[in-house]
């Protein structure tokens, strides 16, 4: 494969990596006030992505890292385009990870408060908004952009209601797998219209309407979706989790194949790309680092892989 | 007021906040390591308490370096997107590499330290935080790294032409082993350790006051007792502030060398030097010169010439055209003398400290009193250091080839930059006054007390559930 197909997949990869991982982290903030009543169960929801929410982070922080060095025409219009809405997410983004950090170390009940309402508003807003960013960037359309970040904001609550059920147990899995099928009703419709949308029409999309492979994804990231709900159902945790990741998954493929070869209006990936050195040695280094990285993560998956129940209290 | 204004004071407020906790996560990370890694050595309880205390602390600080971070990480793209477009090929990969290499080390292995006490090998629960503080380390050296070729570009070339050129990356290896980011990674990683060290002497000298406080007539001996909990730590940053004084001492010296081949401006700048000069002198204050020291600390001959800005300006203005290319001298100027009086008084007071408590000596109350300003000074030093280094560079961003006016978003509209630029400022500044609370409260509360019998039972029910234990360092 040429290196800036190659690297365009790469990037694909990260950012759909951080949507699946960060997709669930973002839920279970904005879920937060929804399945607990007390600070036991508080604690028992966000304990779920207490040890990996940070690296899950890092893909979105190495998504970038990669745009912009192979492709720094493509970062650099990319952030200043979307300038007013990038600002919004990292002001989520930084109120939620000092609540994340910081609740556990405040003294009174009050600064805690405060807390849970930067996770859960700094949870929303990323989540809202990357659906809303990349839909505009296919359809440059303000109802293009709202249905996307509607369904991005609702598959984000379905997969982190998900992803608690399976984490969990006693009344709090009980709540996540009632949540996920209230949510669900509002995920399944965004998710038609959505994805439909994004095989149907848009600027940078021209010659790959009909494509079939776009349908593919499209459609399979519904019925995904669609499986989540059905496997949450039948309490199916694991089999759920699964489906509503694939169906995060399907929808990043999707968009990103979308995306190629212009991922910006007027800007072809060839024209964005760095040379072919330090695309060859990014390459290399890459291929050597992203196992370990993968792998390790991996493990601190299966450390933490037992349900979380209630402290006594 | 023009949006490249602004986005010069966005860019300065939001990279030296991030590097008000940079040093410090930098730093205490090796320290609480240390500390467990005594923990793990003795078995001593005193240790896993320390250990937990300063964990604590630099648990609170660490969340405030990673979402500043973030925001560095995407601001180049948003208000610099002509420098990002001219750079990226060259400057985006040691981003990207300290995203991969460094990042995820550090994140992921940081939550396996907090959440790990109870769910791993004591053994392997130690490697974690190492782990994590190698990142940290690794991710100042990569970021270093890219900040240095911004001050001395080398291994690459400039395709294309004027307003569409870029610049090309033919050699990471030259970029990574620059000889700028080899002089500057030290110290600025060294400065780091002292201004860990110095956070560490503050609250050591905070608590040994309290408890002497608390017992006027000395009933404790001084040697042993409450005070004892305060001296081991406090001994230990001594000796690590005291070590890197001497690194950043001599990497100072190494960047200075370069500063007079590579940055001959932002020396002459530095010094306030207006023509080239034979046997220039050095003024620690104004007013007061050395003769030839200046000289002798550029070139190691105390008879070099050493180049002054006007004649420096003349000569640029001939090579790229007409425009000023002189910094504003008198902030470097003001920054080199803050940076280096303020750090060396920290290290001065460490390396007295380290005498006065020399074998078992108690330390001292005024001591333990005057280690409250090993807080302030190397932090303002460490700010002074960075002004310094990035306001001498100006008007360039990358020297010689890009100009900072020439490197901001053609497309991003003045409003746009001030919006951010206002709620970033806010939203920093209520966050700075949480964490010191924060900090504040934590520092009185103190360590806590010995448990009973730590750590846990880590396994509740039926083998596939686990208990949400809260262990001191979780949620
Ligand atoms: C000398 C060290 C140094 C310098 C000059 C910088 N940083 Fe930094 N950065 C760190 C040292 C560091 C660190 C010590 O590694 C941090 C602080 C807390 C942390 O988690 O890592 C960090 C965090 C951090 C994060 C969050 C990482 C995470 O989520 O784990 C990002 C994205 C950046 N930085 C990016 C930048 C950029 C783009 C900079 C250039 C303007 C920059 N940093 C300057
Ligand atoms: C963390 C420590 C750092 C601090 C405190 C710092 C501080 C500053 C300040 C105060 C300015 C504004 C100078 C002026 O406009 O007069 C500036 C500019 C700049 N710095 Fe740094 N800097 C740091 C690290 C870095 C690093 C690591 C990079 C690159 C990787 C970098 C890249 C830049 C760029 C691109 C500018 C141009 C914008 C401008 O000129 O205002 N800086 N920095
Ligand atoms: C003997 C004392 C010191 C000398 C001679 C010295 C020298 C220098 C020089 C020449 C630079 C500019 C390098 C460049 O722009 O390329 C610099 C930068 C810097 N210094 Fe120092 N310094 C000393 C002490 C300190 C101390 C004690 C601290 C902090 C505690 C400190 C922190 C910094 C920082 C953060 C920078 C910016 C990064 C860099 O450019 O390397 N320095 N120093």
């Amino acid at each position: 494969m040429e290196l800036t197909t190659f690297w365009f997949a790469v990037i694909a990869f990260l950012w759909t990596g951080f949507f699946v991982l960060e997709g669930f982290d973002f839920g279970v903030g904005m879920l937060l006030p929804v399945l607990s009543r007390d600070e036991a169960d508080r604690k028992q929801v966000l304990g779920t992505i207490g040890p990996v929410w940070d690296g899950n982070e890092v893909w979105l922080i190495s998504a970038v890292g990669a745009m912009f060095a192979a492709f720094p025409a493509w970062y650099a219009g990319f952030l200043s385009e979307f300038y007013l809405p990038i600002v919004l997410v990292l002001v989520g983004l930084i109120v939620r990870g000092v609540g994340l950090e910081w609740r556990g170390k405040v003294h009174h009940a009050s600064d805690r408060t405060w807390c849970d309402l930067g996770i859960t508003a700094g949870s929303a807003l990323p989540a809202f908004l990357w659906g809303a960013v990349f839909a505009d960037l296919l359809h440059d359309s303000a109802l293009a952009a709202l249905i996307g970040g509607v369904f991005s904001l609702t598959l984000c609550l379905l997969h982190g209601a998900v992803f608690v059920a399976l984490k969990t147990s006693g009344p709090v899995r009980a709540r996540a797998r009632r949540t996920a099928m209230a949510v669900s009703a509002a995920a399944l419709p965004a998710g038609v219209v959505a994805l439909s949308g994004i095989p149907a029409t848009g600027t940078a999309v021209a010659e790959w309407g009909a494509s079939p492979w776009l349908w593919g994804c499209a459609l399979a990231a519904m019925a995904a979706l669609a499986a989540g709900t059905a496997l949450t159902w039948r309490g199916r945790d694991g089999w759920a989790f699964t489906a509503t990741a694939s169906s995060v998954a399907l929808t990043g493929a999707a968009v990103f194949s979308a995306l190629w070869p212009a991922p910006l209006p007027g800007l072809t990936v060839a024209e964005a790309a760095s040379g072919p050195y330090t695309l060859g040695v990014l390459t290399w280094i890459g291929l050597i680092a992203l196992p370990f990285v993968v792998g390790y993560q991996t493990w601190s998956y299966w450390v933490f892989r037992r349900r979380l129940v209630a402290e006594p209290s | 007021m023009e949006a490249l204004d602004l986005a010069r004071w966005q860019f300065g407020v939001t990279t030296v906040y991030h590097f008000l906790f940079v040093p410090l996560t930098i730093g205490l990370g090796v320290f609480v390591a240390g500390l467990q890694t005594a923990w793990h050595r003795t078995g001593s309880e005193h240790y896993l308490r320390l250990t937990k205390f300063f964990g604590k602390l630099f648990l609170i600080n660490f969340a405030m370096g990673v979402v500043t971070g973030i925001v560095q990480e995407f601001q180049f793209g948003m208000n610099w997107s002509e420098y990002s477009v001219f750079v990226g090929d060259v400057f985006g990969a040691p981003l990207a590499l300290e995203a991969l290499l460094a990042f995820f080390l550090e994140s992921t292995f940081l939550g396996l330290w907090i959440f790990g006490w109870d769910k791993l090998p004591k053994r392997v629960h130690l490697a974690t935080i190492w782990a994590a503080v190698i990142g940290s380390n690794l991710s100042a050296y990569f970021i270093l790294a890219a900040n240095a070729w911004m001050k001395h570009p080398v291994g690459y070339e400039v395709t294309g032409g004027p307003g569409g050129g870029r610049a090309r990356m033919t050699d990471l290896w030259a970029v990574l082993t620059n000889s700028t980011a080899l002089a500057q990674v030290p110290h600025v990683v060294a400065a780091a350790f002292i201004v860990a060290g110095g956070f560490v002497l503050a609250v050591c000298g905070y608590n040994i006051r309290k408890e002497r406080r608390a017992d006027p007539d000395r009933t404790v001996p001084l040697r042993r007792g409450a005070a004892d909990m305060w001296r081991t730590p406090m001994r230990a940053a001594l000796v690590m502030t005291a070590i890197a004084g001497a690194v950043v001492a001599g990497s100072g010296d190494l960047s200075g060398k370069l500063l007079h081949e590579q940055q001959p401006m932002k020396l002459a700048a530095a010094e306030g030097l207006d023509r080239d000069t034979a046997g220039a002198a050095f003024s620690p204050v104004p007013g007061i010169e050395v003769p030839m020291l200046l000289s002798l600390l550029a070139t190691n001959d105390p008879d070099a010439v050493v180049r002054g800005t006007e004649d420096l300006q003349a000569e640029f203005a001939e090579r790229f055209g007409p425009g000023d290319y002189r910094p504003n001298v008198p902030v470097v100027y003001a920054s080199f003398r803050v940076m280096i009086t303020f750090g060396l008084a920290t290290v001065a007071l460490s390396v007295l400290g380290l005498w006065l408590t020399r074998r078992r000596r108690p330390v001292p109350g005024w001591f333990a009193r005057a280690c409250l300003l090993a807080l302030p000074l190397p932090t303002i030093a460490m700010i002074a250091g960075w002004l310094l280094s990035e306001i001498g560079r100006q008007p360039w961003t990358v020297q010689g080839e890009l100009l900072t006016a020439a490197s901001v978003s053609p497309g991003v509209s003045l409003t746009e930059v001030a919006v951010s630029l206002a709620v970033f400022t806010l939203l920093y500044g209520l966050l700075a006054v949480a964490e010191a609370v924060l900090l504040v409260r934590h520092v009185k509360a103190g360590p806590e007390p010995a448990a009973p019998s730590e750590p846990a039972p880590p396994v509740s029910g039926d083998g596939t559930t686990a208990a949400v234990l809260q262990p001191t360092l979780m949620y």
